[in-house]
């Protein structure tokens, strides 16, 4: 199958109901995105397709062929997306495993919400998982992503 | 894992303090006693081990300091402030540091525990004197190759921020590193006065977040190697079942499966990648001998506990006639507090990677216990213990589960690796996490309080029955004579609250069950605390008195305890109205060398326990990063609520009931308080803070919820009755 990650075209040998998780970890080499759950109960593998939230836990590869995937990877080239910008400001994370899940929910967040309020942020990332409790930092690096969103535009 | 230390922490620190001070010179090992300070940096983690290998710190020609942590970076936040001591004695910028996790090797044995582990909020105070006499001896090397260099006294060179400056000249680190590594080792340094620190005590942004937030990390599940397999294990369904046969025909037609394995923990599938080896263990089909473990079952064993509760057993701690006031007592409280079994379930799922050659072995992974990892994988591969290198990845949480005694994960990927012929990373899935047992020990407290006439206990008898992390492991020999775990009674039968108390006994019950069990972060606390801060509470209740008030006057003689109890309730605002429907409730803990006082803001919605605010106030004596303290405090609250309102591994017929996070439920950001944290100022030895911010909680949320329900709930997971 053919899949484009982060702007590159990859032909993938792989069985097709492989999900898109391990496509992008065990054949694309793209560890970024992570494995915690794997039925889609966590949101450490969050990656966007066509811009839009996806777990790639339970999303087929295939079911993805011609579509635009990003994972954290491919997010920003320099860690300069705004929403990363936030997450160093606000020293967000803590173990990190499951933080590019949440900085992946947190910018598709922002790319259809520029504002969000509390609750947009717990309908978004109420289901991104971390053990570590970083929850409040999370919340707070959302709002502050967003200014900076508005600063840029500014 | 306090446990590993005497149960009087007081002891423990002076003890820990002598074997530091033994290591002014001896934190270097290096024949020839010269300082490591290398002129290359090696380039990948897969590189021979280090030739300095015992080293802390590298200071290449380029001026890159790289330093080398002895403990394991899980979220904690060494990995930031363990180069801020070296930082604060080297006299350079800690932002511009490197930091790698360090090999295996005896010279980055724990200062306190005599082998490479991290655990028990132990990091930052066993390493205080050691790191920061690392960044001392290496400025004073440095200053002595510049004046060397220049023909001048070392008296008329001084550091500036990674320079050495005397007269108009200034010198790199970069180039004086070569020339410093030939110098002798200093017999002594002189550590700076702590008024004149500018890093300790600085909140400073953590060092590993560029990589954390791109994807670049390495965690041990995203070790990558050439020709690299992955494995998946079936396990015993029940706990201490044994394999009789297996079917593997249909495993093997699963496309990219390349072997079966057997291995004593079960059938390995060994796989081109996860997808094929998940696929193909479910293909197999395997016949166990299921063993006694199938009758295992979580309602019967409490009520197995409730009955040993009330006879005789060890005593941990007694004074007076707690017994015979009680007796006598007209006002008796008489309660029982359970809490179950918990998995850690950090994030990042259990995993380890293991290349075997003839002369070497390689390992993986993300651990908390580098030494026993080393053990383990040197005896099943029959090669000597320095001939296997561990390499410490990033943890995705550790929580206590990556600190097995047993070196479970790791040695299942040796055997795995031997079996299969192979270079094969061994993964667990969730489920294999949330059902291969290490858990919290399921516990049962039974406390009787007898007031007297002022209010406060005349008479305490607990007794606590629960099950021994150390016992049945290669650790069991720490268990003192009297047969006492001391983990399974901290923060009881040492709690300040029964030394106030004349008459008072403490008693513990060690149950034994084939259900592996392990420390999960603040260990005995996550139990103790629950009990005495809610019986406290109770008692206080009882007395008619505020919660607050009969603490401090219990804590009258114990101003670090009573000083976070009066700072949280000031910050919260304690005896100030609060809108309706909402009510506080207080704990107070001291775990790890610090101490906790925690308010909780709950409300009632639908039935479901909702907490909005926790005031958090913390003395872990001197604050080294305020910042990662702050963390660690919202971290442990985050913690410690889960288990307090959705946290619990049950067993029927022997099988976990729990598998993945739909049904074992951890907190969620919509359910996170607002947590405010205050340091207190503090000029004592640092005591730990990954830890201490968990015991408190519960107990906190459970005092605040019987305020303003009237239900005591003494149950975790704690949930309302209709």
């Amino acid at each position: 199958m053919k899949l484009r990650v982060n702007d590159k075209d990859y032909e993938v040998a792989a069985p097709a109901d492989m999900p898109l998780l391990w496509v992008l970890r065990d054949l694309l080499g793209l560890t970024g995105t992570k494995y915690g759950c794997g039925v889609g109960q966590c949101g450490a593998c969050l990656v966007h397709v066509d811009g839009k939230p996806r777990r790639s836990c339970m999303t087929n590869a295939a079911a993805v062929e011609g579509k635009a995937i990003t994972t954290i990877e491919g997010l920003s080239a320099d860690a300069s997306h705004p929403v990363q910008v936030a997450w160093a400001e606000v020293d967000v994370v803590q173990c990190g495993y499951c933080q590019s899940g949440q900085i992946m929910a947190a910018a598709a967040l922002l790319a259809e919400t520029p504002r969000p309020t509390d609750p947009e942020i717990d309908a978004a990332l109420g289901r991104q998982l971390c053990r570590c409790g970083t929850y409040q930092r999370v919340r707070a690096a959302v709002h502050r992503a967003a200014d900076l969103n508005q600063e840029q535009k500014s | 894992m306090s446990v590993l230390a005497d149960p009087n922490r007081r002891e423990f620190l002076k003890a820990a303090t002598l074997t530091t001070a033994g290591l002014v010179v001896g934190f270097y090992v290096p024949a020839g006693r010269r300082f490591a300070l290398a002129a290359e940096v090696p380039a990948a983690p897969a590189a021979p081990p280090l030739p300095q290998a015992n080293a802390f710190l590298r200071i290449a020609p380029d001026d890159t300091v790289t330093v080398l942590l002895a403990h394991s970076e899980m979220g904690q936040g060494i990995w930031t402030a363990l180069p801020m001591l070296i930082a604060e004695e080297l006299d350079y910028d800690v932002a511009g540091m490197r930091v790698e996790h360090a090999p295996a090797a005896p010279a980055y044995f724990h200062t306190a525990f005599g082998a490479q582990m991290t655990g028990g909020s132990t990091t930052t105070w066993s390493e205080f004197d050691r790191y920061r006499q690392v960044g001392a001896a290496a400025r004073a090397l440095l200053l002595q190759a510049a004046a060397q260099r220049l023909g001048v006294p070392v008296s008329a060179c001084r550091t500036d921020n990674g320079t050495v400056v005397t007269g108009g000249r200034r010198l790199r680190y970069g180039e004086l590193a070569a020339d410093a590594a030939l110098l002798p080792m200093p017999a002594s340094v002189t550590l700076k006065d702590p008024k004149d620190w500018t890093v300790i005590g600085q909140p400073t942004r953590r060092l590993d977040t560029p990589e954390k937030i791109d994807g670049s990390a390495v965690f041990g599940l995203d070790v990558r190697l050439d020709g690299l397999l992955t494995a998946v294990v079936a396990r015993s369904p029940v706990f201490g079942g044994k394999v009789k046969s297996f079917d593997a025909s249909g495993t093997l037609a699963v496309p990219g499966v390349r072997k079966v394995v057997q291995v004593p923990s079960g059938v390995a599938v060994v796989a081109d990648h996860f997808w094929a080896a998940q696929q193909g263990r479910e293909a197999l089909k395997v016949d166990w001998d299921l063993g006694p473990g199938a009758s295992l079952d979580t309602d019967a064993m409490v009520a197995e506990f409730r009955k040993l509760a009330v006879t005789q057993g060890k005593v941990a701690a007694t004074a007076g006639d707690a017994p015979g006031t009680l007796a006598r007592a007209d006002k008796v409280v008489e309660v029982e507090y359970v809490a179950p079994y918990l998995a850690h379930a950090p994030m990042e799922p259990l995993n380890a990677t293991v290349r075997i050659a003839t002369d070497r072995c390689d390992v993986w992974t993300g651990t908390q216990m580098q030494t026993g990892e080393q053990m383990a994988a040197a005896a099943i591969t029959g090669l000597k213990p320095e001939q296997v290198h561990v390499h410490t990845t990033f943890l995705g949480g550790g929580f206590g589960r990556r600190a097995t005694p047993s070196a479970d994960w790791v040695s299942e990927a040796v055997h795995v690796a031997k079996a299969a012929g192979a270079t094969v990373k061994t993964v667990w899935t969730r489920e294999d996490d949330v059902r291969g047992g290490y858990y919290r020990p399921l516990a049962l407290h039974r406390v009787r309080a007898a007031l007297g006439s002022d209010g406060l206990p005349a008479a305490w008898d607990h007794a606590i029955v629960s099950q021994s992390v150390l016992a049945g492991t290669p650790f069991e020999a720490m268990i003192p004579k009297s047969g006492i775990d001391p983990s399974s009674v901290e923060g009881a039968a040492d709690s300040p609250y029964l030394e106030a108390i004349p008459n008072h006994r403490v008693q513990l019950h060690d149950y034994r069950a084939p259900v592996p069990v392990l420390w999960w972060r603040s260990v005995g606390h996550s139990h103790t605390a629950f009990a005495m801060e809610c019986m406290v509470d109770e008692l206080a209740r009882a007395a008619g008195s505020d919660p607050v008030d009969y603490r401090r006057r219990l804590l009258a003689d114990r101003p670090r305890p009573r000083g976070v109890l009066d700072l949280a309730a000031a910050k919260s605002g304690w005896g100030t109205p609060l809108p309706a429907g909402r009510a506080r409730g207080v704990a107070v803990h001291e775990s790890f060398g610090s101490f906790v006082a925690q308010v909780a803001e709950v409300s009632v919605e639908a039935g479901r326990i909702r907490v909005h605010r926790v005031v958090c106030a913390v003395d872990c004596g001197i604050a080294v990063n305020p910042t990662t303290i702050e963390a660690q405090m919202e971290s442990g609250i985050a913690f410690g609520l889960s288990a307090a309102l959705s946290g619990a591994i049950t067993l029927k017929d022997g099988r976990v009931q729990q598998s993945n996070f739909d049904d074992y439920r951890v907190l969620r950001l919509p359910d996170m308080p607002k947590v405010e944290v205050h340091i207190v100022a503090s000029r004592e030895r640092p005591g730990g803070v990954g830890e201490p911010g968990t015991p408190p909680i519960a107990p906190a949320v459970a005092n605040a919820v019987a305020a303003l329900t009237g239900q005591r709930l003494r149950e975790m997971p704690l949930r309302l009755r209709a």
